[in-house]
């Protein structure tokens, strides 16, 4: 126990003289690299225009008020494929994490030497890039629509999805999976009876949390053209429409809401 | 008496009949629906294919050199705001995470708090970063502000579960010795919710540097900018250069930050 002696005896102290030292020392670093940060950032910015963002915000909010509700009726139609984006596309994603969870989990993947490093390259290949900059390269390829946007949303889910599964494999109880061995079974069955039940709950939550996520995602892809309520939202910013980007705004809001409480609602009911 | 044969059925994943084909159902319904009304171009789709091997030899071989200067430029700009944004984040998340942590804080404030999380929580950090550049303009500034505003939905909210959590065991024990507030804080609360805020710190600090990579691309500073940038003069290598950088440091982030967690806790 770290103590000092004073004139009336030992004094208990947190830290020792060295861990305080240490501590002090790297609060020091720290304040430091962001002050340094900080300044960088300063220099880059034009103060003038962050002055003006009171104005700036008052202005915008008169022009967003009162929301052109008229134009909610016209919204109905982009909320419903913003749905469809992150629903199709978290189904597509776990269509195709679910085996590559296989192969990267330690315990079940074919090939420690040759498949394992490859899903993981997958994993986190996929993770790295965020949703909108793959849809930024699909809307290339596919041609931009919703089509774009369900595959954009598939692919970053595939390593989010995947990485939490292979981790919930590994991390399985192993006797299950002994017992379904000493029967004799095949490694598929070994699979079905041993391992899968083990992983369902699992399965189901990451399911409904990355949907609630990509629910979130899907409202911005249309910025770049890849379908979805976003591409409302940025013709009415380029029209600078703003009672209807007010609307928009609104709705995205109530949608997320709604998929954030189902979301919670759904991993209730499964624990 | 012949012996009746007992064959074991695997139990079923929704184990009430009823709403185990209600739901079977429902997906079924949902598919129809949605392929019927999913507007696809599959003429387009179609073409993707030479489309993707003419983009991806675009990208081919990634050039690092003839705008290295500003890929540099961009990437020492999102380390910047990472930083910046994570530690004002830090520095207004805690004081909201005691706020809103039920055990410590009064029902208003607890209230108050709660909502600030959501609120800061709800839009994605590209709408937010929308709004910024709007009110502040261009640049690292709107970025470092929406990367602060995301990191207090994040890192208040688990941090103020964190909290929550603790053991009532020693925070009694501290206040039985007639400590103060502040200091049952400090001694109580702090040293339980250190490991797991020292670990939040890093996985955020993580986050923020992929989210810089693309709140650039509504002009909000970073090598989102400079990405953008590439795509719009269509020089897909440069482009390709980027992105490969993107994934080295993101992966390498993410390296680290799972190896300080795993040294914190």
């Amino acid at each position: 126990m770290p103590v000092s002696r004073d004139s009336q005896g030992p004094v208990w102290r947190q830290r020792t003289r060295a861990g305080d030292l240490a501590t002090w020392f790297t609060w020091l670093i720290g304040v430091a690299l962001v002050a340094v940060c900080l300044s960088f950032i300063s220099d880059k910015t034009i103060w003038e225009f962050v002055w003006s963002a009171p104005r700036e915000a008052a202005d915008l909010g008169s022009r967003m008020i009162p929301p052109d509700w008229s134009y909610s009726t016209q919204l109905w139609r982009p909320l419903w494929d913003t749905f469809n984006i992150a629903t199709l596309g978290t189904a597509l994603a776990l269509g195709v994490s679910v085996p590559v969870a296989f192969c990267a989990a330690r315990n079940t993947t074919p090939s420690t030497k040759l498949v394992r490093p490859i899903a993981l390259f997958v994993i986190a290949a996929s993770r790295s890039i965020n949703s909108l900059i793959w849809a930024l390269l699909l809307v290339v390829i596919v041609g931009p629509g919703v089509f774009a946007g369900v595959l954009a949303i598939a692919f970053r889910s595939i390593g989010f999805c995947g990485k939490l599964l292979y981790e919930a494999i590994e991390e399985i109880d192993v006797s299950p999976v002994e017992a379904v061995t000493a029967t004799g079974a095949s490694w598929e069955q070994i699979l079905t009876y041993g391992v899968v039940p083990q992983i369902i709950p699992a399965f189901a939550g990451i399911t409904v949390f990355r949907w609630d996520i990509n629910i979130r995602e899907s409202t911005i892809l249309g910025l770049v053209g890849a379908g979805g309520i976003g591409l409302q939202l940025n013709a009415s910013i380029n029209n600078l429409d703003w009672s209807r980007v007010a609307v928009i705004l609104i709705a995205i809001l109530l949608t997320v809401i709604l998929s954030e409480w189902l979301s919670a609602k759904i991993r209730d009911a499964l624990n | 008496m012949a012996a009746r044969t007992q064959l074991w059925r695997r139990p079923h994943i929704i184990p009430n009949p009823a709403l185990r084909w209600m739901f079977a159902l429902g997906v079924g319904i949902y598919l129809a629906a949605t392929i019927g009304t999913l507007d696809i171009n599959w003429n387009r789709v179609a073409e993707g294919w030479p489309r993707a091997q003419r983009f991806f030899s675009g990208f081919m071989p990634p050039d690092f050199y003839s705008r290295g200067d500003d890929i540099l430029k961009g990437l020492l700009e999102s380390l910047w705001m990472t930083v910046a944004a994570t530690a004002l984040g830090i520095l207004i998340s805690v004081p909201v995470a005691i706020g809103g942590a039920r055990n410590v804080s009064p029902a208003p404030v607890y209230l108050f708090c709660r909502s600030l999380m959501a609120v800061s929580r709800t839009f994605h950090e590209v709408l937010i970063a929308i709004f910024f550049v709007k009110l502040f303009g261009f640049g690292p500034f709107a970025g470092v502000a929406t990367l602060t505003m995301a990191t207090v939905g994040f890192y208040a909210k688990l941090l103020a579960e964190d909290i929550e959590s603790t053991s009532a065991a020693q925070s009694e024990a501290i206040l039985a010795t007639g400590a103060a507030w502040l200091q049952w804080l400090d001694y109580a609360i702090r040293p339980q919710v250190r490991p797991r805020a020292i670990g939040l710190a890093v996985y955020r600090l993580d986050i923020n540097f992929r989210e810089s990579a693309i709140i650039g691309i509504v002009g909000a500073g970073g090598v989102g900018a400079t990405l953008n940038t590439a795509f719009d003069r269509y020089e897909f290598d440069t482009a390709a250069a980027i992105l490969l950088i993107i994934i080295g440091i993101v992966m390498a982030a993410e390296y680290m930050s799972g190896r300080i967690r795993r040294a914190v806790q």
